[in-house]
């Protein structure tokens, strides 16, 4: 058993602050007072875990998770695929994955989605995977389509896939998106841009991988995730108050 | 030139979006696709302990209510333990302490059922009063935020609770204590989260 230990703090100027004009549901929506600063306490150092049990081996295969037999989505077939790390990359294993996107038309299996694009009969848009014991994970998919939002009049996201991972304690918890390398709307999108450094918008473009794409048959890419790092000394030995 | 500390940078979040129910939740998008939905039962039927809901809206800084907000929950059992290899001690089998809700689309409410968390062990060995780790995503939220609810009828612990009197501004610390009341013979504590503004709800950098 690891001893309890508290994680990096959180570079709050990496990370997009609450408060981003140009995104606009951001105006509303972002605490006005300063966050009060917690010292880790076993509540934020744990968090859930999950296993085999929770989901299936199907789950993170979009390309047949919700296709007819013998069907298939229409779009660019892709792996996306990388590791989970932390700060001092080491790897995290056994930690929940989970991805959800548009399809290729850039439509949203979603009941309040009302864009033109069309619904994909065989695309559902999500999955889910646990990272291997070396951190390890893949998904297989259809490379979503851009999609207009009201944002400003004539805003678009570039393609995406919304990701979520869950890391060893609830202080890591993180949801996020992942953009493809090349695409011009990645430099014009306000919610890329509500993360202030551009190092920090790199670490999100997911690059194209040769090396991975299965010839004749799917193109992939890799994302590594990176979450919070944590000390290697016990914070302190009087945890239990003895 | 001094070296190079060779740590590698966290990933920057981005907004879960409007659509986070997709991914996280998708029976609520309006698909069936997985054989099952994570998050559905906190405590599990075995554990011991008050069984309790906790319910509310979260509201934006023009007072509306928001509509599409996913909540995740963290709690220790009734003895204050976590379902976590690195807490030491058991939980009952099928005690998770994980939970995952949305707020309703035409309402904003939310609410989960569970047991009312134990006491746990603070840093220093200072006991925390019972509470429940909350994350808040939506759309137009960049980075999930924190919070914790606390119970009012545990009054004593809370007024000795060493994150409740971190805060320097008593009058803000109300925000984090949610009203019982009891329906249908079940308690229900009331928690409403003012993301903006006035009673502005505390919100933690863990």
């Amino acid at each position: 058993m690891k001893k309890p230990a508290e994680f990096y703090q959180r570079d709050r100027r990496w990370h997009p602050p609450a408060f981003a004009r140009d995104y606009k549901t951001s105006v509303a929506r972002s605490p006005q007072y300063a966050a009060i600063s917690l010292e880790n306490t076993i509540s934020e150092i744990t968090g859930p875990t999950f296993g085999h049990n929770d989901i299936d081996p199907i789950d993170n295969d979009l390309l047949s998770n919700f296709a007819q037999a013998d069907q298939s989505p229409i779009g660019e077939r892709i792996i996306v695929h990388g590791r989970v790390l932390d700060e001092n990359a080491r790897p995290v294993p056994n930690t929940l994955v989970e991805i959800w996107q548009a399809n290729a038309s850039g439509r949203y299996r979603h009941k309040k989605d009302t864009y033109l694009g069309a619904l994909d009969p065989n695309f559902g848009g999500c999955g889910r995977t646990l990272t291997d014991t070396d951190g390890y994970y893949y998904f297989r998919t259809i490379k979503p389509g851009a999609y207009p939002w009201r944002n400003w009049v004539n805003d678009w996201r570039p393609a995406h896939i919304h990701v979520s991972v869950f890391g060893s304690g609830f202080a890591q918890r993180l949801i996020t998106q992942l953009y493809f390398e090349g695409d011009p709307l990645i430099a014009k999108c306000p919610i890329v841009n509500t993360i202030p450094d551009p190092q920090a918008v790199e670490q999100l473009i997911a690059v194209l991988d040769m090396n991975a794409t299965i010839p004749l048959d799917t193109i992939a890419y890799k994302f590594d995730i990176v979450l919070r790092g944590r000390r290697s000394t016990l914070f302190e030995n009087r945890l239990e108050g003895n | 030139m001094a070296q190079k500390l060779d740590y590698l940078k966290e990933t920057p979040s981005q907004t879960a979006g409007p659509y986070v129910h997709i991914g996280l939740s998708p029976g609520d998008a309006g698909f069936e696709i997985y054989s099952q939905e994570l998050g559905r039962d906190i405590a599990g039927p075995n554990a011991r302990g008050e069984r309790i809901r906790v319910e509310g809206v979260v509201i934006d800084g023009t007072g509306a209510p928001i509509k599409d907000v996913l909540l995740e929950v963290w709690q220790a059992n009734a003895d204050g333990i976590h379902a976590h290899p690195e807490h030491p001690g058991k939980v009952e089998e099928g005690f998770r302490g994980w939970g995952r809700v949305i707020t309703d689309f035409e309402t904003g409410k939310w609410g989960f059922d569970t047991i009312k968390p134990g006491p746990v062990p603070g840093r220093h060995g200072i006991i925390q009063a019972p509470h429940i780790n909350l994350w808040i995503v939506a759309r137009g939220i960049n980075l999930g935020l924190n919070t914790r609810v606390y119970f009012e009828d545990e009054e004593i612990a809370n007024a000795s609770d060493p994150v409740i009197t971190t805060i320097e501004w008593e009058h803000r610390r109300q925000t984090l204590i949610a009203a019982r009341s009891m329906r249908d013979g079940k308690p229900v504590y009331r928690f409403d989260i003012r993301i903006q503004g006035e009673d502005e709800t505390v919100f933690f950098d863990i």
